[in-house]
């Protein structure tokens, strides 16, 4: 599919890891605070240009965290993290604009805006950054729904989509601009096993045909291990592994083991200790 | 024993005292800093629209006119019938009780002059104000609210489309010409609604009553109104902006910044009104 016309001339400007050999995403000792929590520390990460990066990890433990600060919706309280070699809290507000419009981002609730139709949804990146007419937009829209499988219900309105369709439908509109990275925080939980696995199929065709890069959040360890160059396993805000399939399944970690089989974490705890926090609330 | 075990109890409820009083005055400070930082974050709001509307075009990005206009029909067309309607009976209400109070001079007959200024000057904006409050200054503060917390917001940050011009601009353009032009329309049907009363009771005729008030309104009473009115129309929609970002936690949430936002903008603008009306008619 062509690359949509841009305001901005792309070839003006191309700072390093534009090219190609860079990593397109770089974190540099991250740490993120809720206010007086520390949600993460010392995260370093990298991603490579086409590569699918899946982000695993125990609820809590700070994934969507993580993919806000990546995303520059959430401001770090150290480190930094530069998207397509730019620092992304360093640049000016009109810099992270045009950066922006080479991430595509699928949010785990979809936040599909209530108030568009699907098809202005997904044409909304379109109309807002590129001068295309109108018709080519619809066009453009209109393939990506039916590369999600949605031709059809172009007209409705969020409201009356099941929750499979609103996600499918937020993917469509993350990658209606073929963006060069893409974000998807949990794509396929909640999915039937068959969209599920064509949303796998997705991923790796759009990391095939266009070379993107794809940074995932998924609970789903059957797909991770599907679609996933490397893994990135986070424990309590901190990393405990980043490696390639092979290398974190044979890990020797025991967190790692216990997520990886889904066997709960028992917490080793005295009796007065747990009494202690069951009446804490009284208190 | 016993004695110092009483000293030490008193000494314990003064301690008690203290902590309390602390806490309160915590807590006031606490309010008072949050209170300022929204009137800041108000004129930073007011700051960032302006600049989207200047430079907007420039970067490519301009506020857009269709929603703009799709907001001006909202806030203005669509509040019509019921701007209307209140105003007859305003207009009503204060042609009874003039006639009513200035029956003591037996002086009724002056009845327009007091309805004549105090529509255009307080109660056309007032009333006006108080309605779009209610209606608008809610829906947006829910509007916004809502997408908050379904993250909305911050997909349309993601794609690199700023919030403020998208939502709160076309929102701010339009209140700014509909508050306005509704207030006019408000002071036309309050007087019209005085008038038909007044003819009623006392026998004036309408064109006879239409004479006065062309005679007694200069253009200045009818802009001291109008200019009011604007001032209400960027208060409600940056009160419903900020109450609507700042909703936490749900569906409960929007409903409590919801309500907060419509009791914030009308005590707004009823301090706005008093300051406006003290600095301009001293
Ligand atoms: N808005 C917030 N304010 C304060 N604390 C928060 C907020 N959002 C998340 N947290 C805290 O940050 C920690 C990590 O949350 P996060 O949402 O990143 O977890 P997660 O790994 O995405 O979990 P899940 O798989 O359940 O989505 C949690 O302990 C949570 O309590
Ligand atoms: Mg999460």
């Amino acid at each position: 599919m062509a690359e949509p016309a841009r305001k901005q001339d792309d070839e003006t400007q191309r700072p390093e890891g534009e090219t190609g050999d860079g990593p397109v995403i770089e974190v540099h000792k991250l740490v993120t605070h809720y206010g007086e929590r520390k949600i993460l520390s010392d995260v370093d990460l990298k991603v490579k240009q086409g590569e699918v990066l899946v982000i695993m990890g125990g609820s809590g433990s700070g994934k969507s965290t993580l993919l806000n600060t990546l995303l520059g919706l959430l401001r770090p309280t150290s480190g930094t993290v530069r998207i397509l070699g730019q620092d992304l809290h360093a640049i000016t507000d009109l810099e992270r604009t045009h950066l922006r419009q080479k991430m595509g981002v699928a949010f785990q609730g979809g936040a599909l805006f209530s108030s568009m139709s699907v098809l202005e949804n997904i044409m909304l990146p379109l109309r807002e950054h590129t001068q295309l007419d109108i018709h080519t937009m619809r066009i453009m829209a209109r393939l990506k729904l039916q590369v999600v499988n949605l031709s059809g219900f172009e007209d409705l309105m969020p409201a009356e989509l099941s929750g499979g369709m609103i996600k499918r439908a937020a993917f469509a509109r993350a990658v209606v601009m073929d963006p060069r990275i893409l974000f998807c925080d949990e794509p396929s939980a909640g999915l039937d096993p068959v969209v599920a696995s064509a949303i796998d199929e997705l991923i790796l065709n759009l990391r095939e045909a266009m070379g993107m890069s794809i940074v995932v959040v998924t609970h789903e360890l059957e797909s991770a291990f599907r679609i996933a160059d490397r893994i990135c396993v986070l424990d309590k805000g901190k990393i405990l592994i980043i490696g390639t399939v092979e290398e974190v399944k044979n890990c020797d970690n025991e967190r790692v083991q216990n997520l990886l089989n889904r066997r709960t974490e028992e917490e080793i705890l005295d009796p007065e200790e747990y009494l202690r926090r069951l009446t804490a609330a009284h208190d | 024993m016993a004695e110092a075990e009483g000293e030490r109890q008193t000494l314990g409820g003064v301690d008690a005292f203290v902590a309390r009083a602390k806490a309160f005055c915590e807590r006031v400070g606490n309010a008072t800093v949050s209170a300022i930082s929204e009137v800041g974050l108000g004129a930073w709001l007011l700051f960032q629209v302006l600049f989207w509307i200047v430079m907007g075009r420039g970067r490519a990005q301009p506020v857009r006119i269709p929603a703009t206009f799709e907001r001006a029909m909202e806030v203005g067309i669509r509040a019509l019938p019921i701007v209307t309607m209140m105003s007859v009976t305003v207009g009503m209400m204060l042609a009874i009780q003039g006639i009513y109070s200035l029956r003591i001079f037996g002086a009724e007959d002056q009845v327009t002059i007091g309805v004549a200024f105090s529509v255009a000057r307080e109660f056309g904006p007032l009333i006006t104000g108080i309605l779009v409050a209610g209606r608008t200054g809610s829906s947006l503060a829910a509007r916004i609210g809502t997408m908050r917390i379904s993250q909305e917001i911050d997909a349309l940050q993601v794609m690199g489309i700023d919030p403020i011009r998208f939502i709160v601009a076309p929102a701010l353009i339009a209140m700014t010409i509909m508050v306005p032009l509704l207030t006019f329309w408000a002071d036309v049907i309050m007087l019209a609604g005085a008038g038909w009363y007044v003819s009623m009771e006392l026998g004036m005729s309408m064109g006879a009553y239409v004479d006065q008030i062309r005679e007694l309104l200069r253009p200045t009473d009818v802009m001291h109104g109008i200019w009011k009115s604007l001032l209400f129309g960027v208060e409600i929609t940056l009160v419903g902006v900020i109450n609507g970002a700042n909703v936490q936690g749900g569906a409960e949430g929007v409903g409590r910044m919801t309500t907060r936002s419509v009791v914030l903008s009308i005590s707004a603008i009823i301090v706005t009104d008093m300051i406006f009306a003290f600095i301009t008619t001293r």
